[in-house]
């Protein structure tokens, strides 16, 4: 009998130190790739990076000042068309909704959401840069826009449903129409949560590559306006490493310490937004 | 945390579906009709309801329009194969754009078993995480761990291609794989030439991407398992870990399933980090050292440069393939979620 | 810190956005004609030497050329989502009948497509003959120390390891060149695979771009891919010397190079698309081709009309001295002398 206890005890803090080891090798990762990206990234980070355009194979002292203008570009058109359509979208299943339909729209966000990102680009070269006959930073901006609606959709909703519904009732108890009360009363309540779920999901869609592959394409100069093809940070990212030049596998360490950073900060500065907290579940 | 769902679709708690506004009552109750319904809309319409209700409900049907129109999109440029192939496309194994042979299985093999490999290495380490920071970590490493874990989920996807060329590859190829050979090697699965790219690559970089959704929904499941059940276990003597592992864990099985689920739905898809370290050949072979293709890999490689219409062609069904795998996945994961609620489990 | 973190996250991002509009305005001339381009990878060293150094010339005129293979050239420019191609393959009657306007080739340069290899220990160079060639890509030859290749290279002590082939995953005009030789010296070859961009390929690991190819092979041991010669060049990828057709194993350089092309240019014909692999001569490197600029007759901008033949003309004149010092053979005179009448034809 005592054997068998010790055995359990043994299997106790065996198992336990096993699923430690478990957790601390995913935190593990993180720590890995952002060290890693620091190290080889940080050493090919100069000045010129960031303001010169890529040079001719070969030559040295080229840059990614037109990729990261160009992102900027891509997730601004981006922007444009998921957050509105997201925000109405949400505030539509949340406040304004019936029955059936919302089950259909909230199903078809889901289905959305589960998209392939390579799809997304077939959909949008369809759509866009065949009709255009021009690869253009619209097409890649479509892309992303979309891909940027459910989740755009799933957190305002769920923002808005935080929302005591006693809130809504004093404000219907005052006078206010059902459009006023969301729109003074409701929405800038869960404004912190909406605002999280934009950024967050403006974050997960600067670091798409996929979809701009053949919407976007790529640029080796400046894009003017918006008809033009572009470069972009994750697009550059991908050329450049699997390139055999030494060069340009160094700029890709550069480019993807950036896009990381841009990421990551997003990430933390939004979730402190919403909780003030570190996690999403507290315990 | 992007791109999943934290909670899903709760009940009902809607507010009023229509507003009390106490100026539009009309006075005399009795007065029914078309006059009536006309001026009481025309009130509703003024104070701006209406409006709102219209744009939002747009915005909505906005919604519909798009993935509507991208499915069509997907169905309409696609017509060749299915009147060369027909459904014979899914098993064929050849894909040779000069004949003009063409053969879904590979991508299909290679998507799926690399998810499959990735969910091997990922569930696990997964699920031990969170019972880790669920039971045993204190509720302050438990939340600065778990912050950092869903970090990982943000990370792009060609980053981890570029680690994943750069730092994997070449370990897998001069440590893992030569190990795996000598111990292993009379598997079939172990044999053959190492490359360091191929699926066990694939399969590696996708475990590390699916982990932050597997730990933070697990964990989530886990922590909502009623006190009750934990100490009613240890009341009758069970160590901790016997509590968690047989009463806490089957008790939240149906979430950590979902988180599977959703876990292998974002697999399924993922593009760049497949394409840089999975080798870019159209084989089937049963040795993981393999190099395999994926269906969004091929995508991404062929597309842009597809040398006849039929080959284009090809390669939106084949997106139309992957679109439908997903929703099939999608469509389990919410059943799975519906027995939850119904039992009570999670959330 | 949370009353900071709002203003820092929505400072944050909105100075990203800002920064990109405002750089986004005119940081060229205004009046900057940009002309896109897409194609082949084999001459993409000096294409993007030329385009840039004609930028410095023409600081209004902007040329962007990427390089996504010679299939996605044609294909694009089929599609007529970029101004002009590039290619190394011809293209085909059929795919010339599916563009949209005529389209006029246009060689640049010459270059070699080279076997290149990683072979741990082995430092000295290797002697292919081409049924070698043809038996390792087929996969019959799949040790390094086969009798076959041991003939050949008598002195050189091959290691026992497994042969891991590259080729292109990507539609590729430097395929075509390598299988186009490969059918032309083996019957069997001829038979199972055929040539073309994309072939159906019996064995081996897919690299994207000639890039991609040089990168599997440098960082890989035990690999044999075909290359343009100068990523072996610029990359210090060991490359082997092929046996012509008059028996002589000749190493590609610019004067094997030069020599191959000049077999046929004087009967070079009217529409300039010729292969010019495995020819006559004993100092012809055999796997040699010209690579083209895939120009459509009617181009409706007349602004980039004339940039396209200002171009042209500049780069059959000033730019073909650019052409050695990145190891490619400059155009036969004869060539020139053609081209520069077809200039003419461009509407």
């Amino acid at each position: 009998m005592a054997s068998r206890n010790t055995w359990r005890k043994f299997l106790n803090a065996f198992m336990f130190s096993l699923t430690g080891l478990c957790a601390f090798t995913a935190v593990g990762f993180l720590f890995f790739i952002l060290g890693y990206l620091l190290w080889n990234g940080g050493r090919a980070l100069n000045w010129a990076f960031f303001t010169h355009l890529p040079t001719p194979v070969g030559e040295a002292g080229g840059g990614m000042a037109n990729a990261l203008v160009g992102s900027a570009k891509l997730l601004l058109l981006a922007s444009l068309v998921g957050v509105p359509m997201g925000f109405l979208g949400g505030v539509y299943l949340a406040e304004f909704g019936g029955r059936t339909f919302s089950f259909f729209v909230r199903y078809t966000t889901d289905l959305l959401n589960g998209v392939p990102s390579i799809v997304m680009g077939i959909f949008a070269y369809t759509v866009v840069v065949l009709p255009m006959r021009h690869f253009s930073t619209l097409a890649g901006g479509l892309a992303l826009g979309v891909m940027m609606i459910p989740i755009a959709v799933r957190s305002t909703e769920e923002s808005l449903r935080t929302v005591p519904q006693t809130l809504r009732e004093g404000a219907l108890a005052l006078g206010a129409s059902k459009w006023k009360t969301v729109a003074s009363v409701v929405v800038p309540a869960a404004i912190r949560g909406i605002v999280t779920g934009f950024v967050l999901d403006l974050a997960r869609v600067a670091g798409e590559t996929a979809p701009l592959l053949f919407t976007a394409f790529s640029n080796r100069f400046w894009s003017l306006g918006w008809n033009q093809p572009t470069a972009s940070l994750p697009v550059m990212i991908y050329t450049y490493a699997i390139a055999p030049y030494e060069d340009w596998h160094r700029q890709a360490w550069a480019a993807g310490l950036v896009l990381l950073l841009l990421v990551l900060v997003a990430n933390i500065g939004a979730r402190l937004l919403v909780t003030g907290r570190m996690s999403v579940h507290q315990v | 945390m992007p791109g999943f769902p934290k909670k899903w679709w709760p009940k009902k708690s809607r507010p009023l579906r229509r507003s009390i506004n106490m100026a539009s009552l009309p006075i005399t109750v009795e007065r029914a009709g078309l006059e009536h319904r006309a001026r009481n809309f025309l009130r509703r319409l003024r104070s701006g309801d209406e409006i709102a209700h219209l744009i939002t409900l747009l915005a909505a049907a906005g919604i519909l329009l798009v993935t509507g129109l991208l499915i069509y999109e997907l169905f309409a440029n696609s017509p060749l194969p299915r009147q060369k192939f027909g459904w014979a496309f899914l098993a064929g194994r050849t894909w040779d754009p000069v004949m003009e042979n063409f053969g879904a299985l590979p991508f299909i093999y290679g998507t799926v078993v690399s998810s499959a490999l990735a969910l091997l290495l990922a569930v696990p380490l997964g699920v031990g995480a969170a019972i880790f920071l669920s039971e045993l970590a204190p509720p302050g490493i438990s939340n600065a761990l778990t912050f950092v874990i869903e970090l990982l989920a943000a990370v792009p996807s060609v980053i981890y291609g570029l680690l994943g060329i750069f730092v994997l590859v070449p370990t897998l190829r001069t440590v893992v794989q030569p190990f795996l050979k000598t111990t292993l090697g009379f598997l079939p699965l172990f044999q053959g030439p190492m490359f360091g790219v191929g699926m066990l690559a694939a399969g590696v970089v996708l475990a590390i991407m699916i982990i932050p959704f597997i730990i933070s929904i697990s964990r989530e499941v886990l922590l909502a398992v009623p006190v009750a059940q934990r100490e009613a276990a240890l009341a009758v003597g069970a160590t901790r870990w016997e509590a968690t592992w047989r009463v806490v864990v089957p008790f939240a099985r149906a979430g950590i399933l979902a988180s599977v689920f959703l876990a292998l739905g974002r697999a399924l898809g993922e593009t760049m980090a497949v394409t840089m370290v999975i080798g870019n050949d159209p084989r089937i072979s049963a040795s993981l050292f393999a190099p395999g293709y994926s269906i969004a890999a091929v995508i991404a490689n062929e597309f842009a440069e597809a040398t006849s219409d039929l080959h284009l062609q090809v390669l939106i069904e084949l997106g139309l393939v992957l679109f439908f795998l997903t929703i099939v996945i999608n469509a389990l994961t919410r059943l799975v979620i519906l027995s939850t609620t119904g039992r009570g489990t999670a959330h | 810190m949370r009353k900071l973190a709002v203003p820092v996250v929505l400072l944050f991002v909105s100075l990203n956005l800002w920064a990109g509009c405002l750089l986004a305005a005119p940081a060229a001339p205004s009046d900057a004609i940009l002309i896109n381009g897409a194609g082949a990878t084999f001459p993409y060293p000096i294409y993007s030497k030329w385009f840039s150094d004609y930028n410095k010339l023409h600081p209004d005129i902007q040329i962007n050329y990427q390089s996504i293979g010679s299939g996605g050239g044609i294909r694009q420019l089929q599609a007529g989502t970029v101004d002009f191609g590039a290619s190394d393959a011809p293209m085909t009657d059929e795919q010339l009948s599916q563009a949209t306007t005529k389209v006029l080739h246009f060689p640049t340069v010459l270059g070699a497509v080279v076997p290149t290899y990683n072979i741990s220990g082995v430092s000295q160079e290797l002697n292919f003959t081409p049924e070698v060639l043809a038996d390792i890509f087929l996969g019959k030859i799949t040790k390094w120390n086969d009798p076959a290749l041991a003939k050949v290279n008598k002195g050189v002590s091959l290691p026992d390891e497994d042969v891991v082939v590259v080729h292109r995953s990507d539609g590729s005009g430097t395929s075509f060149v390598w299988t186009d030789y490969l059918s032309k010296v083996s019957s069997e070859w001829q038979t199972k695979v055929g040539k073309g961009t994309s072939v159906n390929w019996p064995v081996g690991l897919g690299g994207k771009g000639n890039e991609g190819v040089a990168g599997l092979v440098k960082q890989t041991p035990g690999t044999l891919g075909y290359v343009e010669l100068i990523y072996a060049v610029q990359n210090k990828l060991a490359y082997g010397r092929v046996r012509n057709s008059a028996g002589a194993f000749v190493k590609a350089a610019l004067a094997g190079v030069t020599a191959a092309a000049a077999s046929v240019a004087k009967q070079m014909p009217q529409d300039f698309r010729v292969s010019i692999t495995n020819p006559p001569g004993k100092a012809a490197y055999p796997i040699s081709s010209f690579t083209y600029l895939l120009i459509p007759t009617k181009i409706d901008d007349p602004a980039k009309k004339k940039a396209l033949t200002d171009f042209l003309h500049w780069m059959l004149s000033d730019g073909q001295k650019e052409a050695e010092p990145l190891s490619y053979a400059r155009l036969p005179k004869e060539v020139v002398a053609k081209e520069v009448q077809t200039i003419a034809q461009i509407d």
